[in-house]
């Protein structure tokens, strides 16, 4: 009796070695340019080189402007990241969707549009969130530049396998309440290192019932907890998502992939090392108070007691406040958690025949160069462009505010992306979590607001 | 990698909680394409102020403590993968990391780099701080290969490390010697793999 988790890692072991440690088989490698210089010299330090380059994909986000992308990078940094990624790519003979492709993007985004991403396979990227890439039933996690060049080197991974959780979310949401407030709501139950050492399966019909976009979502802040990965187990949903795209097996292929990926699933009797449940009809709209994920409440509640008064401090903000009213200067609505298709039209539809606050600053990117032809196929762009948000070029941005794309010191962002550390988005930056619709709501609003009192 | 076998050295304590990477080396410093010079903006936030002027108050740029250890809060490390956090702190001069949880990547990467992550208890890590705060010239010894880290007669801790990773640290391996000794190991599990 095993779990979905247990069923794919053992398929991946290679052999074992002293100490219990595995090496374990890496299927699909992604890389960015922020994480791969120093592996691709340190191969070449070795006079050595790929070993399955067929297996490697490559794509700039971190650092790439979100306007005017067709002219060169005019930070000198940023741009020789960029152009060592390029130049190693073509000395490797690694496909790189680099910036301008067609099919570039955030690694996280791009994977599963392509159907590069698929159920039971392990997956790797120098990039944390790499986790996203679960919510089709596969083993994702993120890894350090030196594993970067252990797989670009081996394919391969020495590693301890990680305990099991599951965490089910039983019920229906409200409306107005997203997968982003689910994840946010058990990380503030479980706290910001509540999951270490533990690989998390997500299950429940509060999880089932969500589109893969969403799912998406969960998976990809169960970093957040500390966790290695999470996981969901794969359905129609999934199979419907993957079917058809580029990388999708075809024809005959089709079925015997199917056949394959409907064994993908957690046994009735299978045993996690920990458990969690919640009520998907206890969860309201999320907003995060703190400087960590874990420091999260319910939207309607007020900022409670903690011990971290130098979060508090940063954030300039008191126990005993509510957040519903707060002026914030900026919305961030996109990274990898929140920048897909789905993410904008939903924002889209609501933001329609409305206009942002005068003070506001709105910026949206979306997660890839396809999610933004989308958007302006569906005449998103239009929507948006009426109501005050601007449309930018897809790359990481403001998550990271590795370009230009920063929020001025001591000013609020209410950010749909997965980080509010310190400094995350520029330094001095306060970031305010949320899921894409109370960003919207609160750009709208000019100060934050509980999205569901908009909704009727 | 330099081989890791003993360090006699004092501290520098650092007792906050849920120190992520983000603090470590905040991400506009990861912009560059060697492994070296990392050291230089290791908490670059918390060490300098906004025209580059150290800050007095920050332990780094204290004269009272030095040396190749950091006991840091609880939960160090926690938040982005970036493996530049442990580049930073190799490259500021630390050989360990004393703490009492450790966030799983970046344990993974420290190890990977020759930096050792010291798991201690929290009344430990308390013990701890308390003896650098009443001597900053305090030494503490730790021994990779008797597992052991002594801060007073009172206090030897016998700490965690697993026998492959040891053996790695002792010897100055990495994972990609061993990894390209399997070479034809790996050879076979991919030709008996399906996958879609
Ligand atoms: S969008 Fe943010 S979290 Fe996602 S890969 Fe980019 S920097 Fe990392």
């Amino acid at each position: 009796m095993n779990t979905l988790f247990d069923k794919i890692w053992d398929q991946h072991v290679v052999t074992e070695i002293k100490g219990g440690r595995q090496v374990i088989y890496i299927d699909q490698h992604y890389i960015h340019e922020v994480t791969s210089p120093q592996a691709f010299a340190g191969l070449e330090k070795r006079d050595i080189t790929l070993r399955r380059k067929d297996k490697i994909i490559a794509t700039a986000d971190h650092n790439v402007p979100t306007k005017n992308q067709h002219l060169p990078i005019s930070e000198p940094l940023s741009k020789k990241q960029v152009s060592t990624l390029m130049r190693n790519c073509e000395k490797f003979d690694v496909t790189c969707y680099g910036l301008g492709h067609e099919k570039q993007g955030i690694v996280h985004v791009i994977g599963p549009e392509l159907g590069i991403t698929k159920p039971g396979m392990t997956i790797v990227c120098g990039d944390s969130h790499t986790s996203t890439h679960g919510a089709f039933g596969c083993i994702a996690f993120g890894i350090g530049t030196s594993q970067v060049e252990q797989v670009m080197a081996s394919q391969c991974l020495i590693l301890n396998k990680p305990k099991t959780m599951r965490i089910t979310v039983n019920g229906k949401l409200q409306r107005g309440v997203s997968s982003k407030d689910i994840v946010l709501y058990i990380i503030s139950k479980l706290t910001a290192a509540g999951g270490t050492g533990h690989f998390i399966e997500f299950a429940g019909d509060a999880i089932t019932d969500l589109s893969m976009e969403a799912r998406m979502t969960v998976c990809n802040m169960s970093i957040e907890m500390g966790a290695r990965g999470g996981m969901i187990a794969p359905d129609q949903k999934t199979w419907d998502y993957i079917k058809g795209r580029e990388h999708a097996p075809k024809a005959d292929k089709w079925n015997e992939a199917l056949a394959y990926w409907k064994t993908l699933y957690t046994d009735a009797e299978a045993v996690f090392d920990t458990e969690h449940t919640f009520e998907a009809s206890d969860i309201s709209p999320m907003l995060t108070y703190g400087t960590n994920p874990g420091m999260g409440i319910k939207i309607d509640t007020h900022i409670p007691e903690t011990e971290n008064q130098k979060a508090l401090d940063y954030m300039g903000l008191s126990t005993g406040e509510s957040l519903i009213g707060k002026k914030v200067e900026h919305v961030f609505i996109g990274s990898c958690t929140n920048s897909r298709i789905e993410d904008l039209r939903l924002v889209a539809e609501f933001v329609k025949g409305k206009q942002k606050a005068d003070h506001i600053s709105a910026m949206i990117v979306p997660g890839s160069k396809a999610v933004e032809a989308q958007a302006i196929e569906e005449g998103l762009d239009k929507i948006f462009e009426a109501a005050g948000f601007e449309l930018r070029e897809p790359g990481c941005s403001a998550c990271l505010g590795m370009n230009e794309d920063k929020v001025p010191a001591g000013e609020y962002c209410v950010s749909t992306s997965n980080r509010n550390f310190e400094g995350r988005q520029g330094p001095g930056a306060r970031t305010i979590l949320a899921s894409p619709l109370t960003a919207a709501a609160t750009a709208v609003a000019g100060v934050i607001v509980d999205v569901r009192k908009e909704l009727n | 990698m330099d081989p890791l076998v003993r360090i006699n050295s004092t501290a520098v304590p650092l007792p906050i909680e849920d120190i992520d990477t983000d603090q470590i080396i905040p991400a506009r410093f990861l912009k560059a394409i060697t492994r070296d010079g990392f050291g230089e903006n290791l908490f670059r936030d918390w060490r300098y102020g906004k025209s580059d002027q150290p800050k007095a108050d920050f332990v780094l740029n204290s004269d009272i403590y030095s040396g190749q250890i950091l006991v840091a809060g609880r939960n160090f490390g926690c938040g982005s993968s970036r493996e530049h956090a442990a580049w930073a702190l190799h490259d500021y001069g630390f050989r360990i990391v004393i703490s009492s949880f450790f966030a799983d990547i970046f344990k993974g990467n420290a190890l990977n780099n020759g930096l050792l992550p010291i798991t201690v208890t929290d009344a430990q890590l308390d013990y701890i701080f308390q003896e650098i705060e009443k001597n900053p010239e305090h030494v503490f010894d730790v021994d990779v290969e008797a597992q052991t880290l002594t801060v007073t007669k009172d206090l030897e801790v016998k700490f965690e490390i697993d026998e492959y990773k040891k053996e790695c640290l002792l010897k100055g391996y990495d994972d990609i010697d061993y990894l390209l000794s399997i070479d034809e190991e790996i050879s076979r599990f991919e030709e008996k793999q399906v996958i879609y």
